[in-house]
């Protein structure tokens, strides 16, 4: 067994160095990626350091750290489009300022974008020079990123971009139509956001119904950068989209926020905050009873936690509402009460005397996903998870 | 006819904002305002839980996040009658002035700057003489002489390796970029620390409200975090944070907006991008624990034709929305709406042919409020002005001696100038004043560790949050029947400012500023940008709108 698995990582790290020679021969090995770290600062030294949390995050073992900063330096000449559709921008304000670490930022922020309106300095007919040029110049060798959902009812009219006013609908299918992959980002892209909420006025819907594709989901409002990144490199590492549940990248979304929450050792014990502020509060007890939707959410945000792990909505007292699950805004609300009985059978009843029951629910649902679980990845499209449009017009 | 020039996408701000001008003779002579996106907040809050309104509406926006959350709270609160204890008041504050240092710090340096200062001027820049023009403005963060040459060669290496990323395709080499070469390399220095210090304000928003963007820790009668305002370590991270923004305020962003401004005094002077000179705050950050609108950190008033001598009180049943020139429908849409009585109903009437607006018609998912039937400007300049106006003496003394470093007498303030100076000195102004707050909170948690008040939710109510965003007046209305919400509107800071005309044909506050605005290249319509940005322009915001 212990061979068997010796030589598939050796076959691995075969075909991912084959891979990123590749990469450098068709998008060229001076990237000015160290140029722009230095731009910002940053050492070489803290570079490797953070490509080893970066492999330890996507679950690769340590002989994976050289590979990743590799795939990192090579990252900012794959080009990128990155989409706003109907939205709030904390999506990218995310990556501003939320994440860990620094370099999952820059590199989001900077270097890959061919496209992106926040912070690029052109506008207008000069921005979308850089939309078409890119387009042109990069057919079939762009990643498209898409944040927002897209506004389907009264004809897309109420998302109408650019100088000829196309509408959301016609701006994806355009943008997407030649990309290498798709990638949508936050809760809106994923599960179309809180417009989709009921009843829909706008009729929006994610980036993979609106166009009946398969693009990876990063959901979250907003989601982590790190999460973001993870995904981008290990496309660039492996040549395909990261393995997934749901549609969501296994190593970010592997766990539910109960799984790894601060106060679980309350639950456990019975102990709840059943009044915002009250004595319970005081000592940090679980949130459970007062809305707490972190037994049924799958996300990270306790463990990478907040704005360089500060925080998390948990630590400060709030319980999780579900941002990363499908349309938590009507499932999961009123968002102050305990999840509905309905939801989670006996939850209720179960809550105050064991709350046991549910460990043995989110492990036999994760599985154990750990170093080597990109092995299994190998058959991801077998199983019906498309990584990215592109595969599945191959197909 | 001139020709219309079409500028969308607008970057560098947050959403989908287009802006159509017409040039004559190197002038603006026709602005159009339109918002392209409709998302129908207020319908999708209809008929839910009171106390989740703060939660959806925060999704409104995603760059001053935690404002929608607060006005929104704040309607239920004024709804329910329930006040949150002092506590609660203090840490809102001190979150909301983090966001305000915070987001001014991004608008200043990352959005903003890159349409005064030509970043390819830096190559020509020299290390020695950028350190000597930094002691000499007072502009010493992160300042030696060693860090602006490591800045220029970054920017060498950068340019060298033709990877511009964002900044590819900047109107670079436009003959309107007058900072000279060593301001640009100080400026551009400071843009990297930006960069990281505009975190800290985010961690603090963290610290106090779960995470940010998006805060998560304020509940209809109260905050969350009450673990973490009684534990002095916790504490501590907060303060340690306010100080390091403090100083980066008074020794870059301060220094570097005098600077620029003084490069820039024709702005000033000539009042270019002044608009209709009519001002509006809501006022806010409540020093009181009734959150009584007289005593607010910033006053609330209005101010008319640029006449500072008189402030009018600001009265709540003036507002009104039109819908004249939007993309809804009204039974009458020769008169604007309460917000109260507000309706929402689509009515997308499309672009000429050629593809611009129909400036006769509707032209935007953005509706036309007013107050007193007067378009109003509202934002960083509305709300220094009528601290200005009112006889607030700390206002009064940071713009008297920005005007004086200046050189420019006060009625330059209603300039493009004015508002992008405003933004700063109003954040010196929070920045100067969190630490009190602060250290009434500890005061105060030594007898009292209250965070929340508890209330029953009524059957019938209404109520408003009238608040400050960092972007200007923001107002969440709200009425609740059987516990749930029955109708809901919003209107923010950006629908105010960049508003279509109204059914007295009055432009609204940005298209009335861009009007007479030079504009060298319709090609190239740097001028325009600047005016547009000045507004710091939040365009999910502008459109949230609906009801029933």
């Amino acid at each position: 067994m212990k061979e068997k698995l010796e030589k598939e990582l050796k076959d691995l790290i075969k075909k991912c160095d084959a891979r990123l020679d590749e990469l450098e021969r068709e998008y060229g090995r001076q990237s000015g990626f160290i140029e722009w770290l230095q731009f910002r600062g940053i050492s070489r030294r803290s570079f490797l350091k953070w490509s080893a949390i970066m492999s330890a995050t996507l679950m690769l073992p340590p002989v994976f750290t050289k590979r990743v900063a590799r795939a990192a330096e090579i990252a900012p000449r794959i080009p990128v489009i990155w989409l706003h559709f109907a939205e709030c921008t904390g999506c990218t304000e995310s990556i501003l300022r939320s994440a860990n670490p620094t370099i999952a930022d820059i590199i989001l922020d900077y270097l890959s974008l061919e496209y992106h309106d926040t912070v690029m300095a052109p506008s207008g007919e000069f921005a979308e020079k850089s939309l078409y040029d890119a387009m042109k110049k990069y057919k079939g060798k762009y990643i498209c990123i898409c944040e927002g959902s897209i506004p389907t009812n009264n004809n897309g009219n109420y998302l109408r971009i650019g100088s000829k006013a196309v509408t959301g609908l016609e701006r994806a299918k355009e943008v997407v139509k030649d990309a290498l992959a798709v990638i949508s980002i936050g809760h809106c892209a994923s599960y179309g956001g809180p417009q989709s909420a009921y009843p829909n006025p706008t009729g929006s819907k994610s980036i993979n119904e609106a166009l009946g594709i398969n693009s990876v989901i990063i959901p979250g409002c907003p989601y982590n950068s790190s999460s973001l990144v993870g995904t981008v490199l290990y496309f660039l590492l492996f040549g395909k989209l990261p393995p997934t549940k749901g549609g969501r990248p296994v190593f970010a979304y592997g766990k539910r926020i109960h799984d790894t929450c601060p106060r679980r050792a309350h639950f456990d014990a019975g102990e709840f905050v059943r009044t915002w502020g009250d004595e319970a509060a005081k000592k940090g007890f679980c949130l459970y009873k007062v809305g707490c939707k972190g037994p049924l959410t799958y996300n990270n945000c306790n463990v990478p936690g907040w704005n360089e792990d500060i925080s998390s909505p948990i630590r400060s007292g709030h319980g999780c509402i579900g941002c990363s699950e499908k349309a938590f805004w009507d499932k999961m609300a009123p968002l102050e009460k305990p999840i509905e009985a309905r939801t989670l059978p006996g939850i209720e009843a179960v809550a105050d005397h064991v709350g046991w029951a549910l460990v043995g629910v989110a492990f036999a649902g994760m599985g154990i996903h750990a170093v080597y679980s990109h092995f299994k990845s190998k058959s991801i499209n077998n199983q019906g998870e498309k990584p990215c449009c592109k595969n599945e017009e191959n197909e | 006819m001139a020709k219309r020039t079409i500028i969308d996408p607008i970057t560098r701000i947050e959403g989908h904002l287009r802006i159509e001008v017409e040039v004559n003779g190197g002038k603006v002579t026709e602005a159009l305002s339109s918002g392209t996106l409709f998302r129908g907040f207020e319908i999708i809050v209809k008929n839910r839980d009171p106390r989740d309104a703060g939660l959806f509406t925060q999704r409104i926006c995603g760059v001053c996040t935690h404002v929608h959350y607060d006005a929104s709270i704040r309607a239920v609160e004024n709804a329910v009658k329930v006040l949150p204890p002092r506590n609660a008041r203090l840490v809102r504050n001190l979150i909301k002035g983090a966001q305000y240092i915070q987001d001014h710090i991004i608008h200043f340096y990352i959005l903003h700057g890159l349409d005064w200062v030509d970043v390819t001027k830096v190559l020509q820049a020299d290390p020695g003489k950028t350190h000597d023009l930094a002691m000499a403005v007072g502009s010493t963060y992160n300042a030696g002489k060693a860090r602006f040459s490591a800045v220029k060669q970054r920017v060498e290496n950068l340019v060298k390796s033709g990877q511009l990323g964002p900044f590819a395709n900047g109107y670079w080499g436009h003959p309107e970029y007058k900072v000279p070469p060593e301001a640009v390399l100080l400026i551009v220095s400071h843009y990297l620390d930006a960069l990281e210090v505009q975190r800290l304000g985010g961690q603090i928003m963290a610290i106090l409200g779960g995470k940010e963007p998006h805060t998560q820790g304020l509940v209809v009668g109260g905050v969350t975090c009450v673990r973490d305002i009684l534990d002095p370590k916790r504490l501590g991270e907060v303060i340690f944070r306010f100080k390091k923004l403090k100083e980066f305020v008074e020794t870059a962003y301060i220094p570097d907006l005098l600077l620029a401004g003084k490069v820039y005094r024709d702005y000033g002077l000539k009042n270019i991008g002044a608009g209709h000179k009519n001002y509006l705050s809501y006022g806010d950050f409540p020093l009181s624990d009734d959150f009584d609108r007289k005593n607010m950190f910033f006053p609330a008033g209005v101010i008319l034709n640029g006449n500072l001598s008189k402030v009018i009180p600001f009265d709540p049943d003036k507002i009104s929305e039109h819908v004249k020139h939007s993309w809804y429908k009204y039974p009458d849409e020769n008169k604007g709406l309460h917000p109260k009585d507000g309706i929402t109903e689509p009515n997308y009437t499309g672009l000429n042919p050629d593809g611009t607006c129909k400036e006769k018609e509707k032209y935007s998912w953005v509706k036309a409020p007013r107050y007193d039937d007067k378009p109003m400007e509202v934002g960083p300049l509305a709300r220094v002005l009528v601290a200005y106006a009112s006889g607030n003496k700390e206002i009064q003394e940071l713009v008297n001696g920005a005007l004086k470093a200046v050189d420019l007498p006060p009625s330059a303030l209603f300039s493009t100038l004015g508002r992008t100076a405003a933004r700063g000195l109003e954040t010196l102004y929070i920045a100067n004043n969190v630490e009190k707050w602060f250290g009434e909170l500890i005061t105060n948690l030594k007898n009292n560790d209250e965070t929340f008040t508890p209330y029953d939710l009524p059957k019938e109510a209404y109520g408003y949050g009238l608040i400050e965003a960092p972007r200007g007046a923001l107002g969440h209305w709200v009425s609740i029947k059987n516990h749930k919400i029955e109708h809901y509107q919003c209107i923010v800071p950006s629908t105010w400012n960049f508003s279509p005309k109204d059914a007295k044909e009055q432009r609204g506050a940005c298209e009335q500023a861009l009007i007479g605005s030079p504009c060298h290249s319709s090609e190239k319509p740097l001028e325009v940008l600047r005016t547009v940005h000045s507004f710091d322009p939040c365009l999910a915001c502008a459109i949230h709108v609906a009801r029933r």
